[in-house]
């Protein structure tokens, strides 16, 4: 065997890994969106491996009868509140990372890292005793605060590695020449931090979209979507609703995530490797 | 210890050719300088003598055997590399012996080894230690010590000192010229610094653009430049260039600028026979001029006097270099030792006739 | 002033995280060992004569043991794969971080639409003939089909946050460390065992950190595929919480969870030390 025809099997190796795994994953989720808008006697037709009948009915029952669509107004409305407190929250603390010196700096920071993988469960539990005292039980506002408790340790380390990233030199330019530090701040740090900050929104916002445990537990009319979904869907011997519901509400529920993952793809990698080192 | 031949070797990324149809021999035991700017070729073609990388067309060969389509580890090598490649999760020692455990030498025989160059570079205190606790310049020696280890063929090095501080440089510019001396063994240095050229290569090889344009010993390629490139690049403060007309005077062959004329000697004017009325490029390097009446330390036999008038002066301590308008250019003379001149003030500029440099206008290569 | 700065700044996200993770972890101990504000250990005691406690933590280590090495392991041959130049590779990268931000609950509905009796797997195997009956994959009577469809959903789900991690991880390791081996005679595997490996070391302690706490977790897609069926902690605690409202058992579901957490990674940390990232001068 000479180098070339080598060359050429390694490179048609490579080309049907990358092939089969690129199939595994996103085979599913195109089978899921067809089979949520599969026809009932498509459905159950053994022929019909790929379904060629279409109905919306699934996915408008799902939304409009079993309270999806609440679903997904309060999910909208707990992420962005999310990413309100926690930026307002978690701006301040990563530029003062980013931008000072200062003692205790790595102590804090390593524990904000380490607090970053605070199991969710054990937060949720006993916050329902809280909540119900403060009457923040069954909120949006309560879901929200316990979601902010989630991300902000990611939006810290993402939002002060972003500030990082902006050149100290700019601000201190500004501040020569007359600004103020928070004038600086919002005149040259802020703007030029911009893109990756709405990128790190994304994030914050596809965390709290999919988080179901604590927004299960701290909710019971007022459901997020993936609450609500898990309410309706759970179990494959007790769940009540028929398979077709399920595929529906997978649709539902990925669609965002998807739409998010197109616009972020750029950040998405060296967004993870920030979080995750 | 091998000798290196390139036979016409071409190396090309999609459009873009690094390196144009080099061929160049690089003899045994001799310390070679690649030299040129960067984006040049010059690390490419050293990549393609490692085996890192494999020649578009042409051939490698080292003494009789041809290696252009060898794996690096099936060449015996070596190699420093610009950022040390001094991997961080081993210590001192396992990166030295790293060489030697993969050729699988016995153990004895590899501690034997990493002492021996552990005290050649001067780093046995530090066999114990990890990277992150050396400084660049011990880092510098360990990736020296991990190149020699094996006792390469070829050892091949791509500026290896240019993340050095300048200070450092100086003395690892003179270690590794005399590591090399001791060791013998073929190497191939590439840099973009001249200085380090000129003090450390048998033979410097200049390049500019992928072609290889002069190769010689370093004062050959200073006093006989084959090229305008080759020229400029070479020295510094670099050759002063101007355009001159080539006039057949009563006397012989002449220069004329703006605002002088040179005569030159007859065996001198024999060259430009054929460039009478014609612009050509005239060279001169810095160092050899002086300015009448301040210095007379240049000593020549042959020589030419045009006027100017001082118009920047910079006092280096050991040199001064006096920028004066001759014309409407300015020329740069360096003359020894700190010169007190005023600013504006007329000069005779004498030339050393037998340092002239005289290259084609179009084709850019030397004809005196 | 300039020096209380940096502090001012930090003390609101501190203090909410402070106050966020505090305060249940003592309203968890409280909850979890007291009744009627005198400390008992009758919570405990019922906790674990529940056969569903034992069996909630086996499934759950047993989840994370097969799930993760698995994970581990087709995360660096993809990372590996990714980390080359090669047509098409910004696809292939965008197709395999897709499952990034999807949540277990939407995992778990797609995977049900792939594995139910009339689901897409059985159809088409049916269809080409490999098998005449459809395979069961959920009902208490199938619960170690349940468990394989968790564990095949986990991998197609959660191996994406491994493979970006050891990816950043590589991408971070300079090219010419691997030259360097290459020109000193190591051939590929010799470069992956002694040059890729212990330098993705930290990449892959995190790694295995995150996803074994996460693992600890595990919740969404074990409700939705097998419900009970196959009791995991957090869904225990879930359901002493909502179902039982026995809040004193539930606590105790979270502090094993948080327990877990701490040895595990500690464990972690402790043996896959890279010990050149410790010295400094």
């Amino acid at each position: 065997m000479n180098d070339k025809t080598r060359f050429m099997l390694k490179k048609l190796l490579l080309y049907s890994f990358l092939f089969t795994v690129v199939v595994w994953i996103v085979l599913p989720i195109i089978v899921s969106i067809l089979y949520a808008f599969s026809s009932k006697l498509d459905y159950y037709d053994p022929q019909k491996v790929i379904p060629t009948h279409y109905t919306t009915q699934w996915v408008k029952t799902l939304l409009f009868t079993l309270g999806a669509w609440d679903g997904i107004k309060n999910s909208v409305i707990v992420a962005i509140l999310t990413i309100i407190i926690s930026f307002s929250l978690g701006i301040p603390a990563g530029y003062a990372i980013a931008k000072f010196i200062f003692p205790g700096k790595d102590t804090i920071k390593l524990s904000i890292i380490a607090l970053r993988m605070f199991p969710i469960p054990v937060m949720a539990i006993p916050l329902v005793v809280l909540y119900i005292k403060l009457n923040l039980i069954d909120t949006l506002l309560g879901v929200a605060l316990a979601h902010t408790a989630m991300a902000l340790p990611f939006v810290v380390l993402i939002t002060s590695s972003i500030f990082a990233g902006v050149s100290k030199e700019l601000e201190e330019a500004a501040m020569v020449f007359g600004v103020t530090r928070l004038g600086a701040f919002f005149r040259i740090t802020l703007p030029l931090a911009l893109p990756g900050l709405a990128a790190a929104a994304m994030f914050t916002f596809v965390m709290s979209w999919n988080e179901v445990f604590v927004a299960s537990i701290l909710t019971l009319k007022n459901r997020t979507l993936p609450a609500q979904i898990l309410s309706i869907m759970a179990g494959s011997s007790g769940g009540a609703a028929p398979p077709y519901y399920k595929f529906a509400a997978a649709f539902i529920m990925t669609l965002p995530a998807m739409i998010f993952i197109f616009f972020a793809r750029k950040y998405l990698v060296s967004m993870w490797g920030i979080t995750l080192k | 210890m091998v000798e290196v031949r390139l036979e016409k070797i071409t190396k090309k990324f999609g459009d873009f050719t690094a390196v144009n149809e080099l061929t160049l021999t690089i003899k045994d035991g001799e310390f070679l300088v690649l030299l040129g700017p960067s984006g040049c070729g010059k690390t490419t073609t050293l990549r393609m003598i490692s085996g890192l990388e494999t020649p578009t067309s042409g051939k490698i060969w080292f003494g009789d055997r041809d290696v252009t389509y060898l794996p690096p580890k099936d060449r015996n090598i070596s190699m420093v590399f610009q950022s040390y490649a001094v991997w961080p999760h081993m210590t001192v020692y396992d990166n030295i012996a790293f060489p030697l455990k993969i050729k699988k030498y016995p153990k004895e025989e590899i501690d034997k080894r990493v002492k021996w160059a552990a005290e050649l570079l001067q780093i046995e205190e530090l066999l114990d230690r990890y990277p992150a606790q050396l400084s660049g310049g011990q880092r510098q020696r360990v990736a020296v010590a991990r190149a020699i280890v094996v006792e390469p063929d070829v050892l091949l090095m791509d500026e290896p000192l240019s993340n050095l501080d300048a200070k450092l440089r100086v003395m690892m510019r003179a270690e590794i010229k005399k590591l090399q001396e001791k060791l013998k063994v073929t190497t191939i240095y590439v840099t973009h610094d001249q200085v380090e050229a000129m003090t450390m290569g048998d033979r410097i090889a200049v390049m500019n653009k992928g072609q290889l344009l002069q190769v010689g010993p370093p004062v050959e390629v200073y006093s006989k430049p084959n090229s305008i490139f080759v020229a400029t690049f070479i020295g510094a403060p670099e050759m002063n260039l101007m355009d001159v007309t080539v006039k057949e005077t009563d006397k012989g062959i002449a220069l004329e600028g703006e605002g002088f004329e040179i005569l030159l000697p007859e065996d001198l004017g024999e060259f430009l026979k054929n460039y009478v009325n014609k612009t050509v490029v005239f060279g001169i390097r810095p160092e050899h001029m002086t300015v009448e009446g301040i210095s007379e330390v240049l000593h020549v036999k042959r020589k030419a006097k045009i006027k100017g008038t001082v118009d920047f002066v910079e006092a280096l301590g050991t040199d001064t270099i006096i920028h004066a308008k001759v014309g409407g250019k300015i020329i740069k003379i360096k003359i020894p030792g700190h010169v007190p001149i005023g600013l504006g003030r007329p000069v005779d500029i004498i030339i050393d006739l037998d340092n002239i440099h005289v290259f084609d206008k179009s084709t850019e290569k030397a004809i005196i | 002033m300039k020096l209380r700065l940096p502090y001012l700044l930090l003390l609101p996200a501190v203090l909410y995280l402070v106050f966020f993770i505090g305060y249940p972890l003592v309203q968890a101990l409280y909850l979890a060992f007291t009744q009627n504000g005198h400390f008992t250990l009758d919570n405990v005691r019922r906790t674990i004569g529940d056969p569903y406690f034992w069996q909630a933590l086996k499934y759950t280590i047993a989840l994370a043991v097969v799930i993760i090495p698995i994970q581990l392991f087709l995360a660096l041959i993809l990372a590996v794969v990714m980390n080359r130049t090669f047509k098409g590779k910004d696809l292939a990268l965008y197709a395999l971080i897709i499952p990034l931000t999807i949540s277990d609950v939407a995992g778990g509905l797609i995977w049900y639409t792939m594995l139910t009796d009339a689901g897409f797997l059985n159809k088409l195997l049916l269809n080409l003939g490999l098998i005449t009956q459809p395979i069961h994959f959920f009902g208490y009577e199938y619960r170690n089909m349940e468990f394989l469809a968790i564990v095949i959903e986990e991998l197609w789900r959660a191996t994406a946050i491994v493979f970006v991690i050891i990816l950043a991880g590589l991408q971070m390791i300079s090219k010419e460390y691997l030259e360097a081996a290459e020109v000193f005679g190591a051939d590929y595997w010799t470069r992956m065992r002694k040059i890729v490996i212990p330098l993705l070391k930290p990449s892959i302690q995190s790694a295995l950190i995150i996803r074994t706490l996460f693992a600890m977790q595990v919740f969404g897609v074990v409700w939705i595929l097998a419900g009970r069926d196959i009791p995991v902690l957090a869904g225990e605690g879930f359901y002493q919480l909502t179902f039982i409202k026995d809040y004193g058992v539930a606590s105790i579901y979270a502090l094993t969870i948080a327990a877990l957490s701490i040895l595990l990674g500690a464990m972690y940390v402790k043996f896959l030390k890279a010990e050149y990232l410790e010295v400094r001068t």
